[in-house]
This record gives structure tokens, sequence and C-alpha cells, in this order.
């Protein structure tokens, strides 16, 4: 079967959005209705996209499972490549399942206070999307400051005091943080002369003396700017106070933000820093070992001192960003597929969390007293309702009932998709490739991360104690099914992960193959021909060095 | 000319983190446009230092490299510089926003308690 249309559906997941938010932006309230179906259909637009993307990967359609779109027909390392393997497309899909979630949450609330939500929510997307799909550093860049004046405009949606100061420090931190990408890309590309990540993947094991070690320094401030964005302890500063203030259906995607970093962080080292890199082999990995145990136990002691939920929602996806960190860096093979799995499970569990706080809020301050808040400073012309219609039965027993499942999850206890993530990595930690002892960064990394699980344990068991035991004469909160289903549908999806956890790790083992192969890597992105034009192009130069001196 | 260029960036940039460390927001972004200055003109000058030399081909001719300018990093300091002026005029409407709220330009939104 050939069919060259397939290809361009690597595309779809970056201009769906981008066409999409861009009809919205001149939309008023008035169409609010429309502008929500409208999101929403992208929404589906693009699981039915990354659902195909991993049937086209995983299926065989494309040799080695990667598909390859040199954006405008130029080839690489000349134009701007996009990759899509099974890591990349399983990404998408992960995107497109927490979007739809958030985005469904918003449909009574969130989505009609402010005016360019919708607009917003999709540039977001498209920024992340572009971030997964992208092998051309540069371009990378334009994604992630895509991504990021989107998410500065979400975390300050239903705009009151407390989300402008967590702005501020958000936006002044990331804007510092695009500068380092900047430096780090520019040194890239004075010591390698490419931005391609397959074109630098084949040259820096031909680097030598001063050019080597400033491509080192460069990929030590690029990787700074991801580890900003990925929290890594002492970067990782600003993220329980934004998470605890941006509204809910935001914080979602925030948490997705985060993985985005250590997503590149991931590729960028088993592909440029791999075994076969020379003298630029294994670059980093202790920096990342290390750096990431110290953000589970930054992460574990900021758990065990707040109680606000929020908050521990923060903390909870630091530690999960600490533990994937030191994944990372522990660099051993069988290590990756379990670090995967935690990734999207961890993602899920934490985003449902934060959906469910909301929620739970609500128990504490009853009515809209904190829609009121958000409103206080806000020129709404048409004042959000309550949502009306039939609520849901037995608010109560839900809400305990997914929160305890939001524990089990973000704690890794059994049944649920957290405990198979830790069984996974504690296997691999145990069993090392050559059968010889487990090193002691093997046993600190184990020691850390049972210690993290029983601190968020305490904690989250403190904060379900005060909400549900022991606040007193309560009166059932109004639910509607718009808010509930989202909550439902994670917790579902963390289940299914569970029951599907054979399958899936059978799809990220081969996953993680692909993306510890960069001979692979390098063959099919330098080698994917350019269509043949209507034109003939003239002498066209065979290699950089021929253009450049 | 690399000594000057070098000091020159390094002076702006090191000018740009003092400010940026400073408790005003103005002073802030005003840390961060002379910080994005300093790393445009550092992308610049990683594609070396040329004096009067072209960055586009001549049609027709196979290109003598020795002669042109990389045009590659001419190309990704207007992205930088475009991306950054944005980003930056969206700081400068949080700041004016966090100041009407909060009625201090303190960057914690509340004046230090003395």
């Amino acid at each position: 079967m050939n069919l060259p249309w397939l290809d361009h559906l690597i595309l779809v997941p970056i201009l769906l959005p981008l066409l999409v938010g861009a009809a919205l932006a001149p939309l008023t309230q008035g169409w609010r209705r429309l502008k929500f179906w409208l999101s929403y259909a992208s929404v589906l637009g693009m699981l039915a996209t990354s659902l195909a993307l991993i049937q086209l990967t995983d299926g065989g359609h494309w040799k080695d499972g990667m598909g390859v779109y040199l954006a405008a027909n130029w080839s690489a390392p000349f134009g701007i490549a996009l990759l899509a393997d099974r890591l990349s497309s399983l990404m998408l899909l992960l995107c497109a399942l927490l979007a739809l979630a958030a985005l469904h949450f918003t449909q009574m609330r969130w989505g009609r206070i402010g005016v360019h939500f919708h607009t917003l929510f999709q540039f977001l997307l498209m920024g992340i999307n572009g971030a997964f799909l992208t092998h051309d550093l540069f371009n990378l860049f334009v994604f992630f400051e895509v991504m990021l004046a989107a998410s500065y405009g979400l975390v300050l949606h239903g705009y009151n005091a407390e989300r402008i100061r967590a702005s501020m420090q958000y936006i002044a931190i990331n804007l510092a943080a695009a500068l380092l990408f900047l430096l780090g890309t520019a040194l890239i590309y004075a010591t390698t002369g490419t931005l391609n990540m397959a074109d630098l993947a084949a040259r820096v094991p031909q680097l030598r003396g001063d050019d080597l070690s400033l491509f080192k320094v460069g990929a030590s401030v690029l990787a700074l700017a991801f580890l900003t964005k990925g929290a890594m302890w002492p970067l990782g500063f600003w993220l329980p106070t934004t998470y605890a203030a941006a509204s809910p259906p935001v914080a979602v995607m925030l948490v997705l933000m985060t993985k985005v970093g250590a997503y590149i962080v991931l590729r960028m080292s088993l592909l440029i820093f791999s075994g076969s890199a020379g003298g630029a082999a294994g670059f980093g990995q202790e920096a990342l070992l290390y750096g990431g145990m110290a953000t589970i136990v930054f992460g574990a002691a900021g758990m065990l001192s707040t109680d606000s939920a929020g908050r521990m929602a923060g903390y909870g996806a630091i530690i999960s960003s600490g533990t994937l960190l030191a994944v990372i860096g522990y660099g051993q093979a069988s290590l990756v597929t379990a670090g995967l799995y935690y990734l999207i499970g961890s993602t899920i569990a934490v985003a449902a969390f934060l959906l469910l706080i909301e929620l739970i809020d609500r128990i504490r301050t009853p009515r809209s007293a904190m829609l009121a808040l958000t409103m206080e400073a806000y020129a709404v012309e048409d004042t959000p309702v309550e949502p009306v219609g039939r609520g849901v039965p037995a608010a109560m027993a839900f809400l305990s009932l997914a929160f305890a499942a939001c524990a089990l999850m973000i704690a890794g206890l059994p049944p649920l998709s957290g405990f198979v993530a830790k069984f996974g990595m504690f296997h691999a930690l145990l069993n090392p490739i050559d059968g010889s002892a487990v090193p002691t960064a093997g046993w600190t990394l184990m020691t850390l991360i049972i210690l993290s699980g029983l601190i968020a344990v305490i904690s989250m068991m403190r904060f379900g104690v005060r909400t549900f035991w022991a606040s007193g004469a309560i009166e059932a909160p109004k639910l509607h099914r718009s808010e509930v289903a989202p909550v439902l549908f994670l917790l579902g999806l963390s289940v299914l992960m569970t029951v599907q956890a054979n399958s899936l790790f059978g799809y990220l083992a081969r996953a993680s193959d692909d993306i510890r192969s960069p001979a692979t890597t390098i063959e099919r992105v330098l080698t994917h021909p350019a269509l043949p034009g209507p034109t003939t192009p003239t002498t066209p130069a065979t290699s950089l060095d021929e253009v450049m001196p | 000319m690399e000594l000057v260029i070098s000091l020159a960036i390094g002076i702006v940039f090191a000018s740009g983190i003092w400010l940026v460390l400073r408790p005003r927001s103005f002073q802030v972004l005003a840390g961060l446009m002379l910080m994005s200055y300093a790393v445009n003109l550092f992308i610049f000058v990683m594609g070396r230092l040329w004096v009067d030399a072209a960055p586009l081909t001549p049609a027709g001719k196979t290109p003598d490299p020795a002669i042109l300018a990389d045009p590659l990093p001419q190309a990704l300091v207007l992205t930088a510089i475009v991306i950054g002026f944005a980003t930056t005029a969206l700081y400068l409407v949080v700041m004016i926003g966090s100041r009407g709220l909060t009625g201090t330009d303190h960057v914690d939104g509340k004046e230090p308690e003395l």
C-alpha cells in the first residue's frame, strides 16, 4: 500500500489547531457555543490523527516506523524536517486526550469567562504538538514560544490578583529560559553548522578539541532551558505557584508542558549523546541522574509541607518530573520503557487530580464563591451562569472515591497504573542488562521513589481526612455532568492503562528501541527524498560544507 | 573586532542579568530586553564575523562560500527578534495589569515589609 497523501497526516496536528484557533479569534462571545464546538471538533480531529499516526508507525506503513515530512519539500538538513515515530505519535495521543478532558471541563464555567479562551487553547495545542513532531532545533524554539505565549494568556485566564502575580514570575522565568534556549542553539550551530537533529547526531562524533567543549557548553545551556520547563531542581521553583494559581483546565495542559521538557531531554540525550557519539557520548547523564534525585526530594518535601491541594498537585508533578529525569540520566536501556509508561501514567494522574480539586473546593466554599473571586476584576459582558440542569447524584461519594483513585495513582499503590509503572522501573533497576550488581545510584533512586510514594500517601491522606471526614456539617456540592465526565474519563484511561499494560509495554518497548538507534533515525531523515517538482533545480548543493566555509 | 564585539555582548548581557534580579517589574522588563539584545547579537556573531559580504547567492552561478556571509544566523536573528518583541510586549501588559490590581510595581505584588 503506497498512499503518499498519508504523509501529510504528520502536518495535521500542527495545522488543524492553527487554522481553527485563527478562525475562532474574530468570533465574539455571542458565538460561544459555536466556538466551543469548533474547538472540540478540532481536538477530536487531533485525536483521530494521532491514532492514525500510531497505526501508520506501528503498523509498518512507514519504513522503520518513522514518518518523515519535509516542510516545503526542502530535503534535510536544509529545510525543516518533521518526524513522526512511535514515541511522538503516542505523545500526540496523550496531548489530544488531555486536551479533550480539559476542554470538556470548560464547557460550563471556564470557557465562558474571558473572550479568547478557545483561540489560546488551540494555539497552545499547536505549540505542544509541534514540539513533539519537529526535528529541527530552531523550529523547536519557535514551537516552544508558540506554546509558551499561549500559556501566558491561559494562565492569566480568569484574571485575578493571584493569577497575575503568578504570571509575572512565570513569564519572566520563561523569557529568561527562552534566551538560554537561543544561546544554546547558536553555540550548537556555531560548532556543528547544522540545526537538524539527525544531521547533528551524525556530525557530533567528528567533533574534536575546542569545538567539542564549545558544543558541550552549548548543549548544557540548551538543557537548562528544557529543564526549566521540565522543572528540575533548582529550576522548578516557579511551578507550584503557577499550577495553584492557574484555572484547572489550563493547569492540566501545564502538566503536559512540563512533560514536553522531559520528552525533549530524553530524545536529545538518546539521539545526540548516544554511545556512538564519540567524545560527547553520555554527556550530562550524571547531572540528570542526581538533578532528578534532588528534584524528587524537593517535590516530596514540598508536598509534605503544604496543605493546599493545588500546590500539592504541583509538587506531585515535580516528583514525577524528577523521577523521569533520574530515569533518563540512569542511562539503562530497559529502564526507558518503564519510564515512558510512568510519564503517561503520572501525567494522567496529576491531570485528573487537578480537575478534581476544583470540584472538591466546592465542599469548602459552597456556591460560586471562587468564581466570584475570579470575577472580581474582570469586566465580562455576560455574567457566567451557575451550572444549570440536573446535578450528579451521590456527589460526595463520587468525589471521595475519585480522590482515593487519584491518591493511589500519584502515590503508586496497587491496583492502578502508578503501581505498574513503579513496578516496571524497579524490575529494570534490579536487573541490570549485563548481569552485574545494582550500583549505589540504583539503590538510592529506588529508595527515593519509595519514600516519595510514602510521602504522597501521607499528604493525600491528610488532605482527604480533613476534607471528607473532618469538615463537619457539609452540604453535597452541586456538580455538573460536564465536570464529572472528564475526571471519570481520565480515571478510566488509567484503568485502561493498567488492564492493557502488556500491550502498552510492548508498544513502548518498540518506541524506546526506535529512539535508542540514532543510526536509523539519521539514515531515515537525511535520505528522505524530496518530491520531484514541476521545475528541476539547477545544480543543487549536495552538502552543507559546499555552501558554508 | 572579535574582542570589541564579545566585550559589548558581555557587558549588555551582564547589565541585563543585574536588572532582571532587581525587585521592580520595570527593571525586570528592561533587563529582559537588554538580555535579548545581547542574545540576538550573539546569534548573529555565531555565523562568524563578516565585513562587506552578501548573504545571498547570485542566481545561476555556483556560489563561492569564501565571499559570502552565512545567511542562516541572519534568518534566525530575525525570527528571534520578532518573537522576543512579542513576548516582551505581553510582559509589559501583564506588568501594567499587576500595577493596576495590586497598586505596586514590586514583582511580588506587595511592598516588602521593612
